[in-house]
């Protein structure tokens, strides 16, 4: 108990509180905060637009290799995110895979706001997926099935009860894509570098501060502790605890 | 106890001329922690492997990262036997902690240069080139001592760059380099050459240049005090100098 108390205690009581407002205003700061809003709401958009789809699939359509996609969608849960950034690379940067691909229509990725977001993503969709899957196995079948026997139509039937159902599920696994991109460093450094306004989300500004401004490096990651904090505590009442 | 005449050397060069103790087991022994300058990745990991070759009883761990990093780590309490920095003011910030047991002594020197690609495909040949729009600079942090350096040559040079990304350390410079994400970087002449043939150099004039001074010490605290004034002795001694000039540094 005392361990995870601790550090958070240590935060606390070294943060510079007579300045914490211009510690949080420096335009560094401000300028990592928006990033970091730009690029975690853009992470958790895309992992809904592709995570639902592919939670989906894994839970509900049976096909060879499903255990294989499941293990390959959570593999960046387990992996060091350094070695995402380097796979990233080796995938969408200038030499990888993709590269000439994307060259050739116009896209440039490393070192630029949309290769942070594609990090995050990277990082983060995995919890979004296997959150809504957990949901989409636990949900009570018969809905469905009466729904079908009563002539619902595909579209209809995911709209109007597959949906609802698995709403509880889906706003969790949102919520904890959205927590994990927001701290994701290890792959954006690697993949997407590190520059103010373009890169620089809180984490790799908390680092970098810690060397120049503590104290803002400081009141940054109690921010960064609150909203963790704040996310959990609001799972556990709502969803987790519920469920 | 193969070679008496090694072991003799040995003492004559860990002792810098004190009359040596009349013990005969190696009195350097135990680990010695080593934090140092990124840039100084491939040399020390020589000077270690030399270092331990003559003193058996020893091993010496090392720590690299950018000097400003490792300053954070040591005054907030790391524990290591020896810093081993890329510039003197990441060095001060140690000694302002108290936490040096002897003054710092420079024990190499370095200069910059522009990484570029394998076969400098962007034909750069000087700083003038990086202000070119359209090519992808990576530099490393301010904080750390190459962007330092790097900002002071660029200075020097009258040139404004925008650079893509400013990284940890200048290793980490080399490597986006080296993957092809980057066009060019400024890193040390040092790093260019431990890059390899996945990299190129183009040099930067000495009126643009800038002299990186490495300075070493001892951490008061440190367990292993003795192998860790040993490791810095054998830096500073002859041996330790020749595998320094063979990874591309100057002295100091």
């Amino acid at each position: 108990m005392l361990f995870f108390l601790l550090p958070l205690a240590g935060l606390v009581a070294r943060a510079p509180w007579n300045d914490a407002v211009g510690q949080l205003s420096a335009p560094e700061s401000r300028l990592a905060f928006q990033l970091s809003l730009l690029t975690s709401f853009s992470a958790t958009a895309l992992a809904v637009v592709f995570g639902v789809p592919l939670a989906w699939l894994i839970a509900r359509v049976r096909f060879r290799g499903r255990n294989v996609l499941r293990a390959l969608v959570t593999l960046p849960m387990v992996l060091p995110p350094v070695v995402g950034g380097v796979a990233l690379l080796l995938a969408f940067g200038r030499r990888g895979l993709l590269g000439p691909l994307l060259a050739a229509a116009g896209i440039h990725l490393p070192f630029t706001t949309a290769g942070a977001v594609l990090a995050e993503t990277f990082v983060a969709m995995p919890f979004l997926v296997i959150t809504v899957e957990a949901g989409l196995r636990s949900m009570d079948l018969r809905y469905e099935e009466a729904a079908r026997t009563l002539g619902a139509g595909r579209w209809y039937l995911f709209r109007r009860v597959t949906l609802p159902l698995v709403l509880p599920s889906l706003l969790a696994g949102s919520v904890l894509c959205w927590a994990r991109a927001l701290g994701e460093f290890g792959a954006t450094i690697t993949f997407a570098g590190n520059f103010p306004g373009t890169t620089q989300t809180l984490p790799l500004a908390v680092y970098l501060e810690l060397e120049t401004r503590p104290d803002a490096a400081i009141m940054l990651s109690l921010v960064l502790l609150l909203v963790s904090l704040a996310v959990l505590v609001g799972l556990r009442d709502r969803w987790l605890g519920a469920g | 106890m193969r070679s008496w005449p090694g072991l003799l050397a040995v003492l004559l060069t860990a002792c810098g001329g004190v009359a040596a103790p009349a013990a005969t087991p190696d009195p350097v022994e135990g680990n010695v922690t080593v934090f140092a300058a990124a840039s100084l990745t491939e040399a020390f990991n020589q000077v270690g492997a030399d270092f331990h070759a003559r003193h058996q009883g020893a091993a010496v761990h090392f720590n690299f990262a950018g000097s400003s990093t490792l300053v954070t780590n040591l005054t907030n309490g790391a524990q290591a036997d020896v810093f081993a920095s890329a510039d003197e003011p990441n060095m001060a910030k140690v000694t302002a902690g108290g936490l040096t047991a002897a003054p710092p002594q420079i024990f190499a020197t370095n200069k910059l240069e522009i990484v570029v690609g394998a076969g400098n495909p962007k034909h750069i040949t000087g700083l003038a080139d990086l202000a070119q729009p359209g090519l992808i600079v990576v530099l490393a942090a301010p904080a750390v001592p190459a962007g330092h350096y790097a900002g002071q040559a660029l200075q020097a040079a009258g040139v404004k760059v925008t650079p893509a990304s400013l990284e940890l350390d200048v290793k980490a410079v080399v490597s986006k380099v080296a993957l092809g994400e980057a066009d060019a970087g400024i890193v040390y002449v040092t790093d260019v050459r431990a890059g390899g043939a996945r990299v190129a150099g183009a040099p930067i004039p000495d009126a643009q240049n800038v002299v990186a001074r490495y300075p070493v010490a001892v951490l008061k605290g440190s367990s292993g005090a003795v192998a860790g004034q040993a490791f810095v002795d054998y830096l500073l001694g002859a041996d330790g100098q020749k595998t320094l000039a063979r990874f591309g540094f100057t002295g100091p």
